[in-house]
């Protein structure tokens, strides 16, 4: 059922950038913030799956499955989907945190808030347009890649009929315009 | 009372304020507002020791290294620093997270009232006036009662009405209260009018610190004279000093020049000369023979300003003459040949180069 499918590919990257929002927003606010030992090795690392084609990773995967027994259900396909999102969501957040003036931040360091309230109150509300832009582009990509994987994988009797590529891009689409038109419309200092 | 002795990327000061203004002045990029940011604890210096009142806020030897939130030091930052997604009232709130809320009302409400910032507490920063943003900075600034205040001067973005209106808050900061006041002046005039005392900053370290008139009247040294702006700096030897007829005679490059007497000078000394613009009398010269302390110039270049005319002449000599008086000139001929007076009372002596 072509439904089905969509609601399948919106399922699966729902997840994907879930997962990948879990990691990139710690450790891109940690990238923007703090220099340490690492960090660069660590962002290039994160960053890794967006220049090596995919075809090499999901080589790698499968040469590991005879040892850790990879199955093909939708959580794998989760896992997938997300180490592909995390370089994305990253670059965008770690930009996103890193353009909050660190002005503002000390000023709430400087009038008594501790770390973590700093982070709630002023650096959050700062960058979440440019954060909801990130995850909208993460979620843009998680989506249209399962399309596209999903339309090749699946055998004929499954294969989502070819105008639902449509919706695919619009909705790609969409996120990233969205995005980028949330990232742009900064609030006036 | 602050005393504060730290190294921090090229800075290397040691100073004490009490209550008033205390400015650190220098160039941009001396380390002033490193200075500020080491005391509030944004930047850790490499060494040294901060007290403040009683307290230890940073000691590099014992690593003590308070953060910025315990160090009761108040900060207004050089772009303000107002959080823009929040309203001029909650901007206030802010800082008093811990106390009860009927305490927060109370200061919230004393602090708009003491800055007139009654119309603005609703809006958010964008939407208020530079002049009520630069109020509600400095109550915010002052809402969790600090021990002292760090204030970072705006380089630029200052026109003359908002000017006006920062001279108002930091001379209602200097007798209103009886906080130290740590100010990173970029403007001489402001420490002139208003600080108390000047810590004068060449290179991340303190050249001169004392009362600004004392600094502007007797600078320690040609860098210092350069950097508060003092024009007309020439190197002269002490050719003859006379006590009895409270006279001197000095030799600069290319002229010879009548001084008062110089105490604790000897003959032979290499000093700097500096004489004020407005302190030279400047006329055309009309092929008579220079008298005594008058020297025969080139104009170089004549720059109007709102109520004098800067003459600059060959041999790094600026004049500042009433533009009446220089609009009587007469304007034949090219006007380029001039005379310069320098009154022997107006000659100042500077330290050894």
């Amino acid at each position: 059922m072509p439904l089905d499918w969509l609601w399948i590919g919106l399922r699966c990257a729902g997840w994907a950038t879930l997962l990948s929002i879990l990691v990139a927003l710690p450790l891109g606010w940690l990238l923007a913030h703090h220099r340490f030992p690492g960090c660069e090795l660590l962002d290039a690392i994160a960053t890794l799956p967006l220049v090596l084609p995919p075809a090499v990773l999901v080589y790698y995967l499968l040469a590991a499955s005879g040892r850790w027994r990879l199955d093909f259900s939708w959580r794998a396909a989760v896992g997938l989907s997300a180490i592909y999102t995390l370089p994305l969501l990253l670059r965008m957040m770690r930009a996103g945190f890193a353009a909050v003036d660190a002005g503002f931040e000390n000023a709430a360091r400087g009038l008594g808030a501790g770390e973590w309230r700093t982070f709630l109150r002023v650096t959050l509300p700062l960058a979440w347009r440019a954060l909801i832009g990130a995850v909208l582009a993460g979620f843009a990509r998680a989506f249209a890649d399962f399309g596209a994987t999903a339309l090749l994988a699946s055998d004929a009797s499954h294969a989502p009929t070819p105008w639902l590529l449509v919706p695919i891009a619009a909705l790609a689409l969409a996120g990233l315009y969205i995005g980028n038109r949330l990232r742009r419309t900064q609030v006036p200092a | 009372m602050i005393q504060v002795r730290l190294a921090a990327h090229g800075a290397d000061v040691e100073f004490q304020a009490a209550s008033g203004i205390t400015a650190l002045f220098g160039a941009a990029g001396v380390g002033k507002t490193l200075i500020l940011d080491a005391i509030a604890g944004f930047v850790t210096p490499a060494s040294g020791r901060i007290i403040l009142d009683d307290e230890i806020l940073f000691d590099g030897a014992s690593r003590v290294n308070l953060p910025p939130g315990r160090r009761h030091c108040g900060y207004v930052a050089r772009h303000w620093a107002l959080f823009p997604h929040m309203s001029l009232h909650d901007n206030l709130l802010f800082p008093l997270a811990g106390l009860a809320r009927l305490e927060r009302h109370r200061r919230v409400k004393e602090m708009l009232e003491r800055f007139a910032l009654h119309d603005g507490a609703p809006r958010r920063p964008n939407q208020v006036s530079p002049a009520e943003r630069l109020r509600a900075t400095v109550a915010r600034a002052l809402i969790g009662e600090p021990k002292l205040l760090l204030v970072d001067e705006p380089a630029a973005g200052l026109d003359i009405a908002l000017r006006a209106e920062w001279h108002n808050v930091l001379r209602m900061l200097r007798d209103e209260t009886s906080l130290p006041v740590l100010l990173a002046a970029h403007d001489p005039d402001t420490c002139f009018e208003l600080a108390g005392n000047m810590l004068l900053l060449d290179a991340g370290r303190i050249l001169q610190s004392g009362p600004p008139r004392k600094i502007f009247d007797q600078p320690a040294g040609v860098e210092a004279a350069r950097l508060l702006g003092i024009r007309n700096l020439f190197p002269a030897e002490i050719v003859a000093l006379d006590p009895g007829r409270n006279t001197s005679r000095l030799r600069l490059e290319t002229f010879e020049l009548n001084g008062p007497y110089l105490p604790g000078r000897l003959r032979g000394d290499r000093v700097w000369l500096c004489v004020e613009p407005g302190q030279l009398h400047a006329t055309p010269h009309d092929g008579s023979k220079p008298s005594a302390n008058q020297v025969a110039a080139r104009l170089e270049r004549a720059t109007e300003m709102p109520r004098a005319v800067r003459l600059e002449f060959a041999g790094g000599i600026v004049a500042e003459i009433a533009r009446r008086d220089f609009e009587q000139q007469p304007k034949d001929g090219d006007n380029k040949e001039w005379l310069v007076e320098f009154p022997p009372h107006a000659l100042r002596v500077l330290g050894c180069p």
